[in-house]
């Protein structure tokens, strides 16, 4: 991979191009080598999630395009491109276009700080996890747009319960990355991900952390907007929320962000508190050597997809929360358990024990 | 410094670019006859009865103003984490105070039921 960017680089400095272009070139090969698979693997996480509730529910799941059906989610792109894109006669025509615009642009450029191995990371920022918060948290912003600009009653509740909901959850989720930040002791992803490199398994976050990982994977559901916080969209009682007015491919960026952002979560908890891309199998005899011991990609992509799968099995299994108890659960239970969580994380920092110990 | 920061700038770019194409797509493949049935707004089928511009409850403004609150506090610790191993325990104190006046907040807060949604 590097190997290959370096070549193209040098080819086009030897061309004769002006300073910046190859740089960008590279960097947008970069770009297109993170951005295609992430929208593929967001094709196929809806086909996998249909499969797998229709599994769960004892049906087949969606089975008549192509073999087993895995031909579908191009078959949804394609309708979806050629349905009618309705603009509301009430609407504001500019923000109701922005909206699905600035979900989509939020979702997708928060991937230009995830580590995908030790040398492959778009842009090697120190400030890394708090270009995601801020990105994370301007994705608020499509949702409240395209709620108010609809200038529908369904779509404007939605947004503001999306909204309040994906608030209140943030401030757990900040807590929890406080708590990995006193262990990892650097806002840059790659570090955070180093400092749990170890003997073994033993050594990652969420053993020390273990209360911030499971508030910060469910907050993470609560993010965005998934069963069994999925009170925003509530078929049954505001039939799709924020997005009720959208059709078509307007639709389908917030659909793409919306799963973008789900892919997302996975992969920074899997960051965070599951040694990103570090073997769980390292140091035990007798695999040194083979692809089991090694760290690298396909350790965080296995990581990654079991919580994807979590996200799904979580869907089907559990029936959805009342929006008071939602409330209830970010304020009065996440936010208490993670400032205690610090306390005590400070304590151990200051009896130097755990990941602390000198 | 600057530099490892291009990147983020050409992905944003990018990121724009496509979401365009895929509405300019949407717009030019969708097609479609409007009429004044299609464009008003959904509302279970009946006639919209009022604009949706409208009052909504109190208690979401509440939560913004409570998620600026323990948004600060949080922009706070991030610097503070980082420089645990250098700050001593000096630092933890200090932070262990900041937290301590916090959380009476928060106590207050929770008592009055600026937490209770019904």
């Amino acid at each position: 991979m590097s190997a290959l960017l370096t070549y193209v680089d040098e080819l086009l400095v030897g061309l004769g191009v002006p300073a910046p272009l190859p740089y960008v070139v590279v960097t947008g090969i970069k770009i297109v080598v993170v951005l295609l698979p992430l929208i593929l693997s967001v094709a196929y996480f809806t086909y996998w999630e249909r499969k797998i509730i229709g599994w769960i529910q004892h049906r087949l799941g969606p089975n008549r395009v192509g073999w087993n059906g895995v031909l579908q989610p191009f078959a949804d792109v394609i309708k979806m491109l050629f349905k009618e894109i309705v603009v509301p006669a009430n609407s504001n025509r500019f923000l109701f276009l922005l909206a699905p615009l600035v979900s989509l642009v939020t979702a997708f450029s928060v991937w230009a700080v995830v580590p995908f191995s030790e040398t492959f990371v778009i842009a090697e920022i120190d400030a890394g996890l708090l270009y995601v918060l801020a990105l994370t948290s301007l994705g608020v912003y499509g949702v409240i747009i395209a709620g108010w600009a609809s200038n529908s009653k369904y779509a404007f509740l939605g947004a503001m319960r999306s909204a309040a909901q994906i608030v209140a959850y943030e401030i757990a989720m900040g807590f929890a990355l406080v708590g990995v930040l006193m262990a990892g002791g650097s806002l840059k992803l790659g570090d955070i991900v180093l400092a749990q490199q170890g003997t073994s398994l033993l050594s990652w976050f969420f053993i020390p952390l273990f209360p911030l990982f499971l508030v910060y994977f469910i907050s993470g559901l609560a993010e965005t907007n998934r069963a069994p916080f999925d009170v925003a969209e509530g078929e049954s009682e505001i039939v799709a929320g924020f997005h009720v007015e959208y059709g078509g491919i307007a639709f389908g960026l917030f659909f793409l962000a919306e799963y973008a952002n789900m892919i997302l979560i996975t992969a920074l908890t899997v960051l965070f508190f599951l040694g990103g891309w570090l073997s769980p199998f390292a140091g035990i005899a007798g695999l040194e050597g083979t692809w089991l011991a090694q760290s690298g990609f396909h350790w965080l992509a296995a990581k990654m997809v079991f919580f994807m799968f979590c996200f799904l099995w979580v869907r089907a299994t559990f029936p959805r929360y009342r929006y008071d108890q939602i409330m209830r659960l970010g304020w009065k239970v996440f936010l208490p358990i993670t400032i205690i969580w610090i306390f005590v994380e400070g304590v151990l920092v200051a009896l130097e024990v755990g990941p602390w110990a000198v | 410094m600057l530099a490892n920061y291009a990147p983020i700038l050409i992905f944003l770019v990018v990121a724009t670019g496509l979401g365009l194409v895929l509405l300019a797509l949407g717009f030019a493949l969708g097609g479609g006859q409007k009429d004044a049935e299609k464009l008003s707004p959904y509302e279970c089928g009946f006639e919209a009865f009022e604009d949706t511009r409208m009052r909504f409850d109190v208690r979401y403004y509440l939560v913004a103003i409570l998620f600026i609150i323990f948004d600060l506090e949080i922009a706070f610790l991030f610097p503070w984490a980082v420089s645990l191993d250098t700050i001593g325990l000096f630092g933890l104190v200090a932070m262990g105070i900041f937290l301590a006046v916090l959380i009476v907040g928060f106590i207050y807060e929770w008592r009055k039921g600026a937490l209770e949604w019904d």
